[in-house]
């Protein structure tokens, strides 16, 4: 059994009620924090633990935190970003739903760190229900004194306030997320400033992803430096995985980072292995934006040496052999799979959550989904696979914000290890025009 | 029938929740409850914000109609033509695909004989095709109302239809499928 932190009580029966909470040794870190420990004092824990954003870019969250501008005489904040939209991404949907408190708690542990007295989290509008969850842990939290005025004495004043979006990816970004929270339509902001600098209402903010915030609640119950211990070199401590596709056991898994992949997909404990009687075809492992790669060079790297669930270990071998961790997103695959019709479907989910600020993506990327789209359903042209790479390149690092990158990646992964695949779609318009099904049997990477 | 100004008002319960909401900002800054007040506005205003609903938006909360138009207009669970009341939200990207999502939309439309994006003569029912909802391990699914309907199968759509086609369906309420 690998190390639960988050999970540890998540089938408690009223584990979502705060007396259950309690009784499991929820809000001792509160007590800790504002009872024994500076908020520089929380915010060295959590730089000790090694913690990096969960959201998908992996950040140092103790670094994110130091760069807040604390001189500013202007009020401080500190956002949660609940905008979990990345396909194949709903970790933070199962915590909020099943342990709001342990969440609720490293919020206010966070802020308390920060100096933030009002609390955002902007959750994503469809998750409609869970925004009567969180206020309902909140309600509980403040009547029993953990937040409001005062906090146990502390001195602290702390308020947490839910504001939900409205279905729009984009705003996961954290600068189009703050123009969200101000009312506004979703366009992410130049950086610089950036919002350690200058955020919601032009003040110094600092935006962390749900499962960031409440991992600094077992941060400060153990200690950072043993929090550190857990994980394997700078993946430290515990991920959210999320796990989906044909697999035997989807769901959310919480996993001690290093855990072997081949341990990760085919243990009874975690994913159960794929669907009965099929194969591993391909993994997209951290989220719809990052490399695609073959089952085959998924479970090993390059050098046939077994990959690890872990920051580094998935992406060596850098964009041409290997991918990301990114969000938890575990998206797999089995032989009947077309790549050509997985990629057009992603590709048309990111033409339409593109804000259209940028022009390389608010065209690139509708011109990805066309030219996908002609190529899946028979009308391709030979051209067209240099086409998209082409287009894939001339989107990338050229937007304001990452949504561009995201958009080509797949595309260009996609064809850098299944070009058999698009080519055999273009030369059998007849074949391929009436089924989403896979028509190549392929598990290994044609150029790699 | 076409809304005027003067018909629409919130009920007391909603105005009372969208003065607590604008408190939750500095002073000056109320215009970031536009979100959800939107959202209540949509509950409550049949499932879809008219221009005069979004003028009365503004007004509540004190900006002008096009910061508020601006912002229907940009995210997409602001409905901004009459929807059923029964609307299907299906998640069309790649991991519903996976599962078979393609397959059930079509089945959806036959049934109904309507296509994606089109309501039903009767106005009971909506299909929209929407992206990645995060619901991806208990794929395909459909958000209907408040709540998301999974493992979905065309046993499921049956059932879904013939419950949420009765008068008393509540978009609101959480149905056992």
């Amino acid at each position: 059994m690998g190390t639960k932190l988050l999970l540890e009580h998540i089938h408690v029966p009223g584990i979502e009620t705060f007396p259950v909470y309690r009784s499991k040794g929820g809000y001792r870190a509160v007590e800790k924090a504002l009872k024994t420990m500076s908020p520089d004092d929380v915010m060295e824990e959590v730089k000790k633990s090694g913690l990096r954003g969960r959201g998908g870019a992996g950040f140092p969250t103790g670094m994110k935190w130091s760069f807040l501008d604390r001189k500013s005489e202007k009020p401080r904040y500190l956002v949660c970003n609940a905008d979990e939209s990345e396909p194949g991404t709903f970790k933070d949907r199962y915590l909020m739903e099943k342990n709001p408190h342990i969440f609720i708690e490293g919020l206010i542990l966070s802020s308390y760190a920060l100096g933030s007295k009002s609390t955002y989290i902007y959750i994503r509008g469809e998750y409609k229900w869970i925004v009567g969850i969180l206020e309902k842990a909140i309600a509980e939290a403040k009547a029993a004194g953990f937040l409001g005025k005062n906090i146990l004495g502390s001195g602290a004043d702390i308020e947490i306030y839910v504001n939900n979006g409205a279905g729009a990816y984009i705003c996961g970004e954290e600068t189009a997320l703050l123009e969200s929270l101000e009312g506004k339509r979703g366009n992410p902001r130049m950086k610089p400033p950036f919002p350690a600098i200058s955020g919601l209402y032009g003040c110094p903010t600092v935006v962390n992803n749900v499962e960031t915030l409440a991992a600094v609640t077992p941060i400060i119950n153990m200690g950072g430096d043993e929090y550190a211990k857990l994980g394997v070199g700078k993946s430290t401590g515990t991920k959210l995985i999320s796990a989906c596709g044909h697999l035997n056991r989807p769901g959310v898994y919480e996993i001690d980072l290093g855990l072997p992949v081949d341990e990760f997909l085919n243990s009874d404990e975690y994913c159960g292995g794929i669907r009965k009687g099929h194969e591993l075809k391909a993994v997209i492992a951290g989220g719809s934006s990052v490399p695609i790669l073959p089952g085959e060079l998924f479970l090993k790297n390059i050098n046939g040496e077994g990959r690890l669930m872990s920051y580094e270990s998935l992406s060596d071998g850098g964009f041409v052999s290997g991918t990301m961790l990114g969000s938890g997103g575990f998206i797999a695959m089995d032989e009947t799979t077309c790549i050509v019709h997985n990629t057009w479907t992603l590709a048309r989910f990111y033409h339409h959550e593109s804000c259209g600020q940028c022009s390389p993506c608010r065209e690139g990327t509708g011109w990805m989904e066309k030219v996908l789209h002609r190529i899946e359903f028979g009308h391709g042209h030979q051209q067209d696979i240099d086409l998209l790479v082409d287009i894939a390149r001339k989107i990338e690092g050229n937007t304001i914000c990452p949504l561009g990158d995201a958009a080509a990646w797949p595309v260009a992964a996609a064809i850098r290890h299944f070009r058999d695949e698009f080519q055999y779609h273009i030369d059998h318009p007849e074949k391929v025009k009436d089924s989403r099904k896979a028509h190549l049997p392929n598990y290994k990477s044609v150029t790699v | 029938m076409e809304q005027t100004q003067q018909q629409i008002r919130f009920s007391e319960a909603s105005l009372k929740k969208i003065e607590e909401m604008k408190t939750r900002y500095p002073e000056g800054r109320q215009k970031s409850a536009l979100l959800p007040v939107l959202h209540l506005a949509q509950n409550e205003f049949d499932g879809w914000l008219s221009a005069p609903v979004m003028d009365y938006v503004a007004s509540l909360l004190d900006i002008t109609p096009i910061e508020v138009y601006e912002v229907a207009s940009f995210y997409s669970m602001y409905n901004l033509k009459p929807v059923g009341k029964c609307m299907f939200e299906f998640c069309q990207t790649g991991p519903c695909c996976l599962n078979g999502v393609e397959e059930l939309i079509e089945y959806t439309e036959d049934k109904l004989g309507i296509k994606v994006n089109q309501t039903t003569a009767d106005g009971k029912f909506t299909i929209k095709a929407v992206e990645c909802m995060g619901s991806c391990g208990t794929a395909p699914m459909a958000q209907i109302g408040t709540y998301y309907y999974e493992n979905l199968t065309k046993e499921k759509i049956n059932k879904i239809i013939e419950v949420f086609g009765q008068p008393d369906f509540d978009p609101f309420k959480k149905y056992d499928i």
